[in-house]
């Protein structure tokens, strides 16, 4: 394929700069002791010390994963700094105690605390580096009984609720980096909607690592009570930089009996420069249970990050549940991603749906994993799943992966997987009409994408729009 | 005894009794595969490729290698199974050879047709140049296996730009004798350029005994010649079967496979071809109906390695009682190979409740300019065609039995081979109505 494409200009990553803040670093390393002080730090009861000491024992006898579709140099752990928190952070009692910098980064990124309390009506968990910094909304969503707050203060004040569903979905020994994850998460999001509550905004987290060196492992917990609903967005960016970092988060959902909730990720971490030298290592755990009649919907627009790893799933053990899968990843450059979801059939008459689109350009490697298991108790069963790919040149590619396992015949599921290219006649056609070599790609992706892009939230769906373009800008077509 | 050591003792003994006869290479061969299969050992689940399948059954019986022996299978015990007793046939019994069975005199003259021993004895170089080229046996515990105990089999070469006009048949035929015994019968098919023939490989069995057939067939297909191969596995409830098909094509190739398994308490066929030619053609098509407790696992790998090659694959499996079937689907798209147009499709039938099966159907793209899908369902008869079949009168259990068929009967349908198509389409019809299919 051919110049027209190749001419597009490569914009460079729009949030690679460093934020010039004290911080309270930890020195790199692992070990009891650094959990120990980890947990001290954060002024933790005894019982999630114990937890975190549990985890990391277990951590100890686990090996790291190999089959993902993947590259890359090996993981030292010990060389990583696991805790590194802004200087001027102390229990704040409002946004206003934020400290400048920090707000003005979040400015810079889009995301303005202070704007965003007054126009948008989402409410914001803003985590830079290891913790959180600010949550705004906060009372508007205490009128409606609802608990939006950093993991740290749920600790704190909810001790009840995190103990009961921590781990519930995701335990300590579920994998390598969820192992990793339980024994050294420094702060994350809290969310508790009571029964019957639909939450009256949008919640949002904003992720952000500054510091070099340092492996971001914050953890997301969200428990819907019966018939309670809420949508939740996620966003991500980390500075440039040439040593790759760790990313390896934990997000469990508790969907009780009739509950909804929506779970969206854009995800925009430094990828690396086209050369493949820097860029986050994405190595994520997702993982949601539904109840009966709960109904758990993932969307995730993935465009950065050096290496993505990362299945968010549904369990789906209540009778009549839902479970939902919608992904755009992309990858150019040296990008690897290998993506995918599971979705676990236990209950009767549950109903699941996979949508993953692809994009692979430059010389990114893009995989769909995805299981979908159907236990022999669950009657009535249905699945569909559609994963396409599209290529971008022919230096990249796109692979599937799906896992199928049925034990029980009243079942029914569809796959259906495609790859094709975007092609010199489709640029030329929008041409034709009137529109650039840009716009025409931007067009064709955006059309390949609409699916996913339409669960997305408005504001989001631009986001990611623009995102994918300034992502695939530069692709060699 | 351990399964590897069970194996050693017997590759000792065979090493100093029949297996010394033949050239000098091929000692060396045996002995290379012998130590791979050691170093490898069984697959275990935990191995990707056999996730599904555990030949733990294969592995703990201790099976044995027969003895050269005489056979007491006359021509009438084997007429049943001659699809067409005007075809060229190899028979063989228990693996080993029965030239009062066969018959394959009046073929043309340039087309070289004999048993391995006998291409062993006459033309060694040539048997050289080809065994053991195409199935690689680093990563294939069970190739590996056949390789190092090979005895007898099937040799194929037809020369440049000739046409073998009916069909091949080799034809397997196991009986009582082979209790607990493993058989590893080899074939070998080189067709030249622009040359044609129509290979139907069959694997039978009168009696039920316990025994293992591991089966390597590796098949050449050069510039513009056709080739097409049938798997037929229809083998007792007791018996274990693994088979291996490895092809090669050339530019404007055609490789036409067919899978037929409706026997074996495990069995697992791998068909696997690599498009190396541009304008190759592959198709594999395959069918497999189980029940009771059987196990059947079939893993297609179809390699798009040159230009402009299309390949279309379509397996079905009807699944009843306690059965468990697993398709394994891998299409790969070398960056060379541009104008890729891969299309597979897998549907499985449960028709029992307990029934299980577990598809992976994968796409490994590294080309743009392709067009490849695949599509995999699973589930059971859809309720709108039972009930308009009973709205005309037709019962529920003939409404079932005709739609099982009707879903069979789409695959069968693609066999090329007219008196082969209508034996399967018989054999499934009776098997689902009970009647016979005028």
């Amino acid at each position: 394929m051919s110049a027209s494409i190749e001419s597009l200009v490569n914009k460079e990553y729009a949030y690679g700069f460093v934020t010039d803040i004290e911080s309270d670093t930890i020195p790199p390393g692992l070990s009891e002791a650094t959990i120990r002080l980890i947990s001290a730090k954060k002024e933790e009861p005894e019982w999630l010390l114990d937890w975190r000491l549990k985890a990391f024992r277990r951590w100890q006898t686990m090996t790291e994963p190999r089959w993902p579709n993947v590259t890359y140099d090996p993981i030292d752990y010990q060389a990583h700094t696991y805790y590194s928190a802004p200087k001027s952070v102390k229990p704040l009692q409002s946004l206003d105690e934020v400290d400048p910098e920090l707000l003005k980064t979040y400015e810079k990124l889009g995301i303005s605390l202070t704007e965003q309390k007054r126009l948008s009506g989402v409410a914001v968990d803003a985590i830079f580096d290891s913790v959180s910094v600010g949550t705004t909304m906060k009372s508007e969503l205490a009128k409606a009984g609802v608990i939006f707050c950093s993991f740290g203060e749920a600790v704190r004040e909810h001790p009840e609720l995190v103990q009961k569903y921590l781990g519930s979905v995701v335990p300590y020994s579920d994998n390598f980096f969820a192992a990793l994850n339980s024994a050294v998460f420094s702060d994350g999001s809290f969310v508790y909607v009571p029964k019957g509550v639909t939450c009256p905004l949008d919640l949002s987290t904003y992720f952000r690592i500054n510091a070099a060196n340092t492996g971001q492992f914050e953890r997301t917990l969200i428990v819907a009570d019966e018939g309670a609903s809420v949508s939740y967005l996620e966003g991500c960016t980390a500075p440039k930089r040439d040593e790759h970092q760790l990313h390896a988060a934990v997000v469990e959902i508790v969907a009780l009996d009739r509950a909804t909730v929506k779970y969206s990720t854009v995800q925009n971490w430094y990828a690396g420069d086209s050369e493949g030298k820097g860029g986050i290592y994405n190595f994520v755990t997702k993982r949601g249970k539904a109840l009966t009649g709960a109904k758990i919907s993932w969307t995730q627009v993935e465009t950065g990050s050096a290496i993505t790893w990362k299945y968010p799933s549904v369990i789906l053990q209540g009778d009549d549940s839902v479970g939902e899968f919608y992904s755009v990843a992309v990858v150019n450059g040296a990008q690897q991603a290998d993506t995918g979801t599971k979705m676990i059939h236990i209950g009767r008459n549950t109903r699941s749906t996979i949508i993953s689109k692809g994009i692979s350009a430059g010389r990114g490697q893009n995989s769909y994993r995805g299981q979908v298991k159907v236990l022999p108790k669950a009657a009535g069963a249905r699945n569909y799943t559609q994963c396409d790919s599209m290529l971008i040149g022919n230096r990249c590619g796109a692979h599937t992966f799906p896992y199928i396992e049925v034990a029980n015949n009243s079942a029914t599921l569809e796959h259906e997987a495609s790859t094709s290219k975007i092609g010199e006649d489709q640029i030329f056609y929008c041409k034709a009409r009137g529109l650039n070599a840009e716009h025409a790609i931007s067009l064709i992706v955006a059309g390949f994408c609409k699916e996913v892009f339409k669960e997305l939230p408005m504001e989001f769906a631009l986001e990611a729009q623009q995102l994918l373009g300034i992502s695939l800008e530069g692709s060699v077509g | 005894m351990s399964p590897l050591a069970n194996y050693a003792e017997q590759f000792a003994a065979t090493a100093t009794a029949g297996g010394a006869e033949g050239p000098a290479w091929l000692p060396a061969l045996r002995q290379r595969a012998f130590d791979r299969f050691h170093a490898l050992g069984f697959p275990t689940t935990r191995n990707e490729d056999w996730h599904f399948t555990s030949v733990t059954p294969i592995a703990e019986r201790r099976f044995k290698t027969l003895k050269p022996a005489p056979t007491a299978l006359t021509g009438a015990d084997v007429a049943p199974f001659l699809i067409d007793p005007s075809w060229h046939r190899l028979v063989f019994v228990n693996g080993q050879f029965e030239p009062g069975l066969s018959q394959f005199a009046g073929l043309p003259a340039e087309v070289h047709v004999s048993t391995l021993a006998e291409a062993l004895r006459e033309r060694p170089e040539w048997v050289q140049a080809h065994l053991g080229s195409l199935a690689a046996f680093d990563d294939a515990a069970f190739t590996a296996l056949n390789t190092a105990f090979v005895q007898d089999g099937v040799v194929v070469h037809v020369p440049v730009e000739e046409t073998v006009d009916t069909p091949l048949h080799i034809l397997h035929v196991i009986d009582a004798q082979a209790q607990g015994a493993a058989i590893h019968p080899r074939l070998l098919v080189v067709a030249d350029r622009a040359s044609a023939i129509t290979v139907v490989e069959q694997f039978v069995e009168l009696g039920a005994s316990e025994h293992l057939v591991n089966a390597v067939a590796e098949i050449v297909v050069a510039d513009g010649a056709r080739v097409a191969h049938y798997k037929l596995q229809r083998e007792g409830s007791a018996a274990y079967h693994v088979g291996t098909v490895q092809a090669t094509q050339g530019r404007d190739a055609a490789f036409h496979s067919f899978s037929f398994a409706e026997g074996a308490a495990l069995s697992r066929t791998n068909i696997y071809t690599k498009l190396h030619g541009v304008n190759g053609e592959a198709r594999l098509n395959g069918l497999y109906l189980i029940d009771g407790n059987q196990h059947a696992d079939h893993q297609t790998f179809v390699e798009h390695i040159a230009e402009a090659c299309a390949s279309r694959e379509l397996y079905k499996g009807i699944l009843d009682g306690s059965s468990h079937g697993v398709f394994n689907g891998k299409v790969y798209v070398d960056p060379e190979a541009q104008k890729t147009d891969g299309k597979q499709t897998n549907k499985a039938l449960l028709l029992s409740e307990q029934a299980r099966v577990d598809t992976k159907p994968q796409l490994e793209i590294f080309a743009d300019d392709v067009k490849c899908t695949h599509g995999a369902t699973v589930g059971r008869l859809d309720a709108m065609p039972l009930f308009y079949l009973k709205s005309r009168g037709i019962s529920a259990e003939n409404a079932k039995a005709l739609l099982t068929y009707a879903f069979a009967a789409e695959v069968l349908e693609t066999i090329e081979v007219d008196t082969l198509r209508l034996e399967l389409e018989r054999a499934v019809f009776a098997r689902f109505t009970h009647t016979a299919l005028e």
